[in-house]
């Protein structure tokens, strides 16, 4: 096995090579396939558990508390045990609800998240899929999740659950809008929509240093637009627990429950890991131009590494809002979208069009 | 086509109903066990009808049973955020009843304490409101210089929430030795936190869109729905009893009555920010200045109350608490009754929220401060 | 002109409230040595409650077993929820008069509201608040207590 922690290429090169010398083809494709599988499961799980632990601890801090201390050290355990309970719950269905949609909900949601999550490259090496539209792909995909908050709201014969489907419904298209565009703008600078295309663009410097005003402002954009998306706070509307008790998931317990719990996180990931893919360089190391005792010091740190420390940076600032602001109003969600976040954009995206034309980036 | 005529309905034949939602009385936005009956067009609010009575523990007619100097530990169990407040109504009516001077000392006691109590219950106000409004730090941060002043509590009185401390004849015990001192450095931190909770809330433009302008509540509904306190001074009303009917110490300070002109969400808001300024300042003023003396007069074995009627009032976080006694010259009072500023003021809810968002309708209960047992009794 | 530098400023102005509330919670999150949270059970050996802590009543005896509870019975009086029963019985003292003395001085901690009016009421001083505070017990009939002793007598020099 050639393992190297800068570089996973020959990693997957060499178990494709081993496994393809003793399996035909297609069983080759059918273990390969088992493999990743099982490794995004593990990776879906473990990691939305520890973005849980991650966000208590966080609001714990914010809050001048300690967060989980009991279950293991600091509390580590924590998550986990609470896991282990939500899959001992009974699960309950509403009487009258539509049992087929009720359950179909929460795999639309969770399978939605996986799919978008499926073309993140985590480092050198380590992607499964590298198309050429994959921006696309991920705000496509990630776009389908709101029919399982629809379908959940509407399915679980409860007043609070379908008003929160439907205020999410309204602000997941609204916002699907912004994060587009912002994600188009960045497009525009980076001339390609595949992934690693516009990581290997940011080998110099990243992007949003790159394209300094117009790429601040995308990013602004992105992470305001991406935080509604997700629906966390203080876009969280969809399950403000002081208005509609938890919104669209009211109803569900044990596992389903956990579906959606999982996939919220997961998808703040997502957001986090496209913002990071986008702006911030992916895996690569940050380099400032022609300071190459810099840039070589930079370029021991893993790209393993890299991409989670500004995964967690921007899953920090969107903690950091979280736990700061209150709540909006649903018309004024709308509003922040169509009078600012929208117009903002558009002229965004021209300004970046006149900064790639005339060459003014770095 | 005879198998489909169910569903083909002509647009006459569409049977609508209301959508009725039931806020509370499990439902976290509404502090205790009040059930609101909401009467919704989407996410509009047309028309919220309280049911009272989930906690009613019938505390008015448990007191004809109970001695004067028992009654006043019942009280802490109404308004639980204001008890030394109910408490010391109760002890000033029993004391107009039986015309005892209370000695000065205990009158002093009895302000600081007041004001102590004021502000513990404006800052869980102001937290517990941050939470409705969605921003949960604002809770913790509320509770936390919460815990200072019923640290004072404890150390003076050995109860952090049901104080009883404020008796008929004066305060339960001397104040500690260490309390001048606690109260002094209490005051002095939260005049910090204080400018914090507005940069944390006030200021933020979310939280300013999502209550300005909105759920007013006119001056003259204010008085024909007989709401009281800061809720009833946000628009213009100005009923604070400390001025107007002035009871322990409150003649000796000097103070500003707040008074607010808009009569939304956002002056009512601000207005008890703003009262705890002045909650402070009037601590200030009595702190240094408690004169030495007995705390209470002593009473006899068996109070009994002369023939006749009493009503005292005075001013709690939430409005006006009055206590109306009327004695047939036993040692039980033969009726008690209670005026509550909470009852009184969630009937204004209806009127004001009526046309707003649901969002909204949680904030204006958030700022009409209700304590459900003060409601139910 | 004036309306899109209003849209500007609107934007930049609630930006930077926005920033405000921000550094509030910023500033605590790196201080964290500043965390309020105490981990009770763990601190019990540093929890120390304030003397005038009311955590239920108690009758202090002296090392011959003795305490100073006459049983006069106001406090049973001065209780507003019944809490308090006195069982007394009488005793023949050595001069040979009949004398009443108490028997079971009876506490039903779970109905007790901890309001110190029986502690106002005692003319000898006999019961105290202790400031202890975790009453839980596993059985209801455990919260029903016996604050005198078993063979404890009354102190010398009580005033009946």
């Amino acid at each position: 096995m050639a393992f190297n922690i800068y570089d996973f290429t020959p990693l997957t090169k060499s178990i494709h090579d081993s496994l393809s010398a003793s399996l035909n083809p297609t069983a080759t494709l059918a273990v390969e396939w088992l493999i990743v599988g099982v490794a995004y499961l593990l990776f879906v799980a473990l990691f939305g558990l520890f973005l849980v632990y991650a966000e208590r601890k966080v609001c714990a801090a914010f809050q001048q508390r300690l967060g989980p201390m009991r279950v293991g050290p600091w509390g580590l355990l924590q998550t986990i045990a609470d896991f282990i309970k939500l899959l001992m719950k009974e699960l309950i269905t509403p009487k009258r609800a539509d049992k087929f949609l009720y359950n179909l909900a929460p795999f639309i949601v969770i399978i939605a998240t996986f799919m978008a999550i499926s073309v993140i490259p985590f480092a050198p090496g380590l992607a499964s899929f590298d198309f050429d539209i994959g921006v696309f792909f991920v705000t496509a995909v990630s776009s389908v999740s709101v029919i399982g908050v629809l379908l959940a709201g509407w399915s679980s014969n409860n007043k609070y659950s379908l008003i929160g489907a439907m205020r999410s419904g309204a602000q997941i298209v609204s916002y699907e809008l912004s994060v587009g565009l912002a994600l188009i703008t960045m497009i525009i600078f980076a001339g390609t929509m595949q992934i690693s295309g516009i990581i290997e663009g940011q080998r110099d410097l990243w992007f949003i240093f790159r394209g300094h005003v117009p790429a601040v402002i995308a990013f602004l954009v992105f992470v305001i637009a991406g935080t509604a998306e997700t629906n966390r706070g203080p876009f969280d509307l969809a399950e403000a627990e002081s208005e509609l008790t938890a919104g669209f998931h009211t109803e569900y317990s044990g596992i389903k429950f956990a579906f959606f719990f999982l996939a919220e996180y997961i998808n703040l990931f997502i957001v986090a890991a496209m913002a990071t893919i986008v702006f911030l360089g992916g895996w690569m190391p940050l380099h400032f131009g022609q300071f190459e005792a810099f840039n070589g010091v930079m370029d021991l740190i893993p790209g393993l590494i890299w991409f989670f420390l500004k995964v967690f940076a921007v899953i920090f600032l969107m903690m950091w809002f979280k736990w700061t602001f209150p709540r909006l109003r649903v018309d004024h969600i709308l509003n922040l979208e169509w009078k600012y976040l929208l117009p903002i954009n558009l002229m965004n995206i021209i300004l970046m069009t006149l900064v790639v034309l005339l060459g003014l980036h770095f | 086509m005879e198998e489909y005529k169910e569903i083909l309905l002509t647009s006459d034949e569409i049977k609508t109903d209301d959508y009725l939602v039931n806020m509370g009385p499990q439902h976290p936005s509404t502090h205790g066990v009040l059930r609101l009956l909401v009467k919704l067009e989407g996410e509009k609010v047309l028309n919220v009808q309280p049911h009272i009575g989930y906690i009613h523990s019938g505390i008015e007619k448990m007191t004809e049973s109970l001695s004067y100097i028992q009654i006043p530990h019942l009280t802490d169990r109404m308004d639980y955020l204001a008890a030394h407040m109910n408490n010391e109504a109760v002890s000033l009516c029993v004391e107009k009843g039986l015309q005892v001077e209370v000695p000065e000392r205990a009158k002093y006691i009895r302000t600081i304490f007041d004001e102590l109590q004021r502000l513990a219950s404006h800052q869980l106000w102001w937290c517990a409101f941050g939470m409705d409004m969605g921003a949960l730090t604002t809770f913790f941060y509320g509770l936390r210089d919460r815990e200072d002043i019923l640290d004072i509590f404890e150390e003076t009185c050995g109860a952090r929430l049901t104080l009883n401390y404020s008796v008929p004849g004066g305060v339960m015990f001397d104040i500690h030795p260490n309390f001048q001192r606690d109260v002094k450095a209490f005051i002095k931190k939260f005049r910090q936190k204080l400018p914090e909770y507005e940069r944390l809330l006030t200021g933020n433009v979310i939280f300013q869109e999502r209550t300005k302008g909105v759920g007013i509540l006119s001056k003259e509904d204010a008085i024909a729905y007989g709401v009281t306190g800061p809720s009833a001074r946000a628009s213009g009303f100005s009923c604070d009893i400390r001025k107007k009917q002035p009871y322990s110490a409150y003649p000796y300070v000097k103070f500003k009555e707040i008074l607010g002109t808009d009569g939304d969400t956002f002056t009512r808001y601000h207005l008890r920010i703003l009262e705890m300024y002045e909650s402070m300042n009037i601590i200030e003023q009595l702190i240094d200045n408690i004169p030495e003396g007995d705390y209470a007069v002593k009473m006899k074995g068996v109070t009994k109350l002369p023939e006749g009627e009493y009503y005292q009032r005075v001013e709690t976080g939430r409005g006006e608490f009055g206590v109306y006694i009327i004695s047939d010259g036993k040692k039980n009072p033969y009726r008690m009754k209670f005026r509550s500023p909470g009852f009184s003021n969630l009937f204004a809810i209806n009127n004001i929220a009526k046309g707003w968002k649901i969002a909204d309708l949680v904030a204006i209960m958030g700022t009409f401060d209700l304590v459900i047992p003060d409601i139910d009794r | 002109m004036r309306s899109i530098i209003k849209y500007f400023g609107e934007i930049f102005g609630g930006f930077f409230s926005l920033l405000t509330g921000m550094k509030v919670t910023a500033r605590y999150f790196f201080t964290p040595w500043k965390n309020v949270t105490q981990e009770y059970p763990e601190n019990r050996a540093t929890l120390k409650m304030p003397d005038r802590f009311r955590g239920e009543v108690v009758m202090p005896h002296d090392e011959n077993n003795e305490h100073r509870c006459t049983g006069c019975g106001l406090c049973e009086l001065a209780c507003p929820n019944g809490s308090i029963e006195i069982i007394t019985k009488s005793v023949i003292s050595e001069d040979g008069k009949k004398k009443r003395a108490i028997d079971q001085h009876i506490y039903h901690l779970g109905m007790c509201t901890l309001c110190n009016l029986c502690i106002r009421a005692c003319p000898s001083s006999a019961i105290k608040m202790d400031q202890t505070f975790e009453h839980a017990v596993w059985n209801r009939a455990e919260l029903t207590k016996v604050l005198n002793k078993p063979g404890s007598k009354l102190m010398e020099g009580v005033k009946e």
